[in-house]
């Protein structure tokens, strides 16, 4: 018994030796974020199924946390692909130039960030000033910057439901936090708040009105259905495939639909994009497949199938252009 | 000074053990104990409680993932379809489309047609393709071929997603019109009050509306059916109304006028699949053309991101490939390591120190063995990422001090006896401890490691940061391909937006409560036979 344990061992540690030196990875490795790895992870599976290629390995890590291991530099062990909720920042493309890294960015389409509650509560009429005054850390009261002493929902605006303030929504390590934070909160914040302080714009309230409910928004549904008085901050896509659990709140005015978010009307949408590293075309086997995948008709379109999953397709000609520099594999900055 | 106290006074002994402050005091110890075996039980049974309130959830939320629907279609796959010469180069999906359409000829028109196409899962054409790669035989006409139905489809067969109302029989019905939209009369306003209680709202010519917001009544006629969408008081007491064809009625010239209406309670609104779906579904049950089958596809298939595809297979590959691989390393280092501290080390303070952080080694959050794993393994090692090698070495690591700590337990309680025994007739050190005391220390030593192990095939923080946290679909062939573990697959589905994964999530949970039940059955079987008591 003894010896048998001894040679398993034995084998597992030469297994370990050997790996190291490992031949040429033929698997696409992708990282990023969470929001993106949805549709991601559905062009990964189509790309397997056509049998020429190795299904490519996605990991959910967050926008950040992908563009870090992205951007570390090029060879096998670093990855081909990245999700991003946003833009490559400044910062994040001189690492990569500094690593001898290209990306290549494609944007693949829109996703729109919703405030929702269950069908069983009461359909709100918001607009961003309402949704600051709601939910940020200092409002601004007759003139002074005060801790936000609002706490429901008539308290910020009469012809809104007497509700106690209950928003369930993402952690500040999120992206869609971020989003919100900008597209929302920045836009719509009170002067005298922005004056006091330039930060205090972006701080949400932490007196409890506000929940930080993780980054599983499978959860925040679920909590909405328990509590028809809360309201979830989440991507469209949840609102989409739970359309008959809840609703979403109109935002000045405009309604989160597929069709208004992908027009632009509505205004707390954001771009999603994938980047490719250009180094590794080439060596990295299906790599000009997986981004002609990805930006086929039959993926991106307004009929594909990642319309289906929840992404908001690029208007055509933006889809034509994106389609075309991603072929013919335009670096950043060079 | 016991004399003395007893010699002070008369008391008799009946005060201290009889009296009735003593009876009284006896009493009260009665019933501590009394009140302490209540809450005892008490504590048992809402643990208990809470189990099975946890496994009934669970189970009764899983049980829906373990059968899929198929659908049994007729697909063309003669010559003309797919080339004999290259059948690889076929648009299979496309068949299996045509295979659905050829159920409903009547269906036209783009936007239908792709609804109706959204019925079949769009695995079906890999499925069909794989299929005919395995057995070539089936080219050349048409065959009857069993596809997968699309998740909300089988939610929908599975009574999951929308409710039906009752349904009753009116007779002199009639329908007039052609095309889309059509006029119904019926003999008598019932429907009205029927509607009305459907949620119908009132129009603006004093007629009732029934939008998506409402339930939806449907009225099955001359083999087809209409969906109601007004309704008013007609002349001599009758309703009049308007409808929408959803499936074309097969004679329009002579009507039989007895119909049947049915009533979905789900309102069109709040539900994922429309009318028109539900009507076709229903149409394929009533053919018998809809298969109830055990969900093979979810034990031996790998992780997909469409949900009725989603299988458990890759995970449980690559959970065994980990499991050995931690196995391998963590068994004979552990074990080692404990014979060495018990038998060999002599005491003192470096042995002390290495006992006290193998202790706490143990209580260390697992993880910062994932970090150790990322910067040794990974940047240091550059062995490959999402591996289970990698990720069962890591897991070794963690299980380590589990098994060391129970190691030494079961060598320190085998009696001293043995060894001074085997000692004595003359056996060297290493013998003794490798005939006589390790055997008898084995059950003990293999139930630590059992549940070290249980434990180890639950982790996923320590994978995260070595990228087995990923959507990996390709079944692992081997300690170095990309692969994810079963618990890694669960916190994956639960985040999938997708309503249907929320049931594989469940059967997923069982299957690896499955798992940790047969090794911690393992573990106390092993204890019961081997186990010497002295």
């Amino acid at each position: 018994m003894k010896k048998v344990l001894l040679t398993a061992s034995a084998a597992a540690l030469a297994v370990a030796a050997s790996a190291g030196v490992a031949a040429a990875r033929d698997q696409i490795q992708i990282v990023g974020s969470s929001t993106v790895f949805p549709f991601t992870t559905a062009v990964a599976e189509k790309l397997g199924q056509s049998g020429a290629f190795k299904t490519p390995v996605v990991e959910s890590t967050g926008t950040g946390g992908g563009m870090k291991l992205f951007c570390a530099g090029v060879g096998e062990g670093t990855p081909d692909f990245t999700n991003a909720s946003r833009a490559i920042k400044d910062t994040e493309l001189a690492s990569c130039k500094e690593a001898g890294v290209t990306p290549v960015q494609i944007k693949v389409g829109f996703d729109g960030i919703v405030l929702a509650n269950s069908k069983a509560g009461t359909a709100v009429e918001l607009t961003k000033e309402q949704i600051f005054k709601a939910l940020a850390k200092n409002v601004e009261v007759d003139g002074k910057v005060v801790a936000n002493p609002y706490m429901t929902w008539a308290d910020v605006d009469s012809a809104l439901p007497a509700d106690k303030i209950e928003v369930l929504g993402p952690p500040p390590t999120s992206g869609t936090r971020d989003a919100f934070v900008e597209l929302v909160m920045e836009e719509a914040c009170q002067e005298a708040v922005e004056a006091a302080n330039e930060k205090a714009c972006t701080e949400i309230r932490e007196d409890g009105a506000y929940v930080e409910a993780g980054e599983n928004d499978n959860l925040i549904v679920q909590k909405l259905e328990a509590n028809p008085k809360a309201f979830g901050i989440f991507g469209f896509s949840f609102l989409d495939q739970n359309a008959d659990k809840l609703q979403g709140a109109t935002v000045e005015g405009v309604e989160p639909t597929f069709e208004n978010i992908a027009s632009g009307d509505y205004g707390v949408s954001r771009s999603l994009f994938i980047y490719a590293k250009k180094e590794h075309v080439g060596v990295i086997p299906g790599m000009e497949e997986f981004i002609a995948e990805y930006t086929s008709e039959a993926a991106w379109g307004p009929d594909g199938y990642l319309a289906d999953k929840g992404l908001i397709p690029l208007p055509e000609a933006a889809r034509a252009t994106q389609a075309e520099e991603a072929k013919a594999l335009k670096g950043m900055g060079s | 000074m016991t004399d003395t106290t007893l010699s002070t006074g008369p008391a008799s002994p009946d005060s201290l053990h009889t009296g009735d402050a003593a009876k009284a005091r006896l009493r009260a110890r009665y019933a501590a104990e009394a009140r302490f075996k209540w809450l005892g039980a008490g504590a048992v049974a809402l643990a208990g409680f809470f189990l099975l309130l946890l496994l009934s959830t669970i189970v009764t939320k899983a049980l829906p993932a373990f059968h899929q629907n198929y659908v049994a279609l007729e697909v063309d796959l003669s010559a003309d379809k797919i080339d004999p010469a290259d059948p690889g180069a076929a648009n299979f999906l496309g068949l299996v489309h045509d295979g659905m359409a050829g159920e409903f000829p009547q269906v036209s028109g783009r936007q239908e047609r792709r609804l109706l196409r959204g019925l079949v899962s769009t695995g079906a054409g890999v499925m069909l393709r794989e299929a005919i790669e395995a057995d070539p035989t089936m080219l050349g006409g048409t065959r009857r071929i069993a596809v997968p139905l699309d998740d909300f489809a089988d939610l929908y067969l599975k009574g999951l997603l929308a409710k039906s109302g009752p349904s009753c029989r009116i007779a002199g019905v009639t329908v007039s019109g052609a095309g889309d939209e059509v006029a119904v009369g019926f003999p008598d306003d019932a429907i009205l009050a029927m509607a009305r209680g459907a949620g119908a709202v009132d129009g603006e010519d004093g007629g009732l509306r029934l939008t998506s917001g409402s339930q939806s009544l449907l009225l099955e006629i001359a083999g087809g059916t209409l969906k109601i969408t007004e309704l008013s008081t007609g002349e001599a007491g009758g309703a009049i109304g308007k409808a929408t064809v959803l499936e074309p009625l097969a004679s329009a010239s002579d009507m039989p006028d007895d119909a049947m209406l049915r009533t979905i309670e789900t309102a069109e609104a709040n539900r994922k699949i429309t009318d028109r779906e539900i009507v076709w579904l229903d149409r394929l049950a009533g053919a018998g053309k809809i298969e109830n089958r055990w969900n093979t596809l979810f034990f031996f298939t790998g992780a997909s991101r469409e949900p009725e595809l989603a299988g458990i297979w890759g995970a449980v590959v690559g959970s065994a490939l980990t499991m050995v691989v931690t196995l391998a390393l963590s068994f004979p280092i552990g074990v080692a390591a404990a014979i060495y501290l018990e038998e060999f080390a002599t005491k003192n303070r470096l042995t002390n120190l290495i006992e006290v952080n193998i202790n706490n080694l143990a209580a260390v959050p697992s993880i910062v063995f994932g970090l150790l794993g990322l910067a040794v393994f990974l940047n240091w090692f550059s062995l490959p990422r999402s591996a289970p090698l990698v990720g069962g070495m890591v897991l070794a690591l963690m299980t380590l001090p589990t098994i060391i700590i129970a190691a030494r337990a079961a060598l320190r309680a085998v009696p001293p006896s043995i060894r001074e025994a085997a000692l004595g007739i003359g056996a060297s050190k290493v013998q003794t401890v490798f005939h006589h005391v390790l055997p008898l220390a084995m059950p003990g030593i293999m139930t630590g490691t059992i549940i070290g192990m249980a434990q180890a095939l639950g982790e996923t923080a320590p994978l995260l940061m070595i990228g087995m946290v990923a959507f990996i679909v390709d079944i692992p062939g081997g300690f170095t391909d990309a692969a994810t573990v079963l618990p890694v697959q669960i916190f994956m589905w639960a985040d999938f937006p997708e309503p249907a994964f929320q049931q594989k999530t469940s059967a997923a949970i069982l299957i690896l409560l499955g798992f940790l039940v047969i090794m911690n059955a393992i573990a106390v079987v092993l204890r019961k036979r081997f186990e010497r008591r002295w």
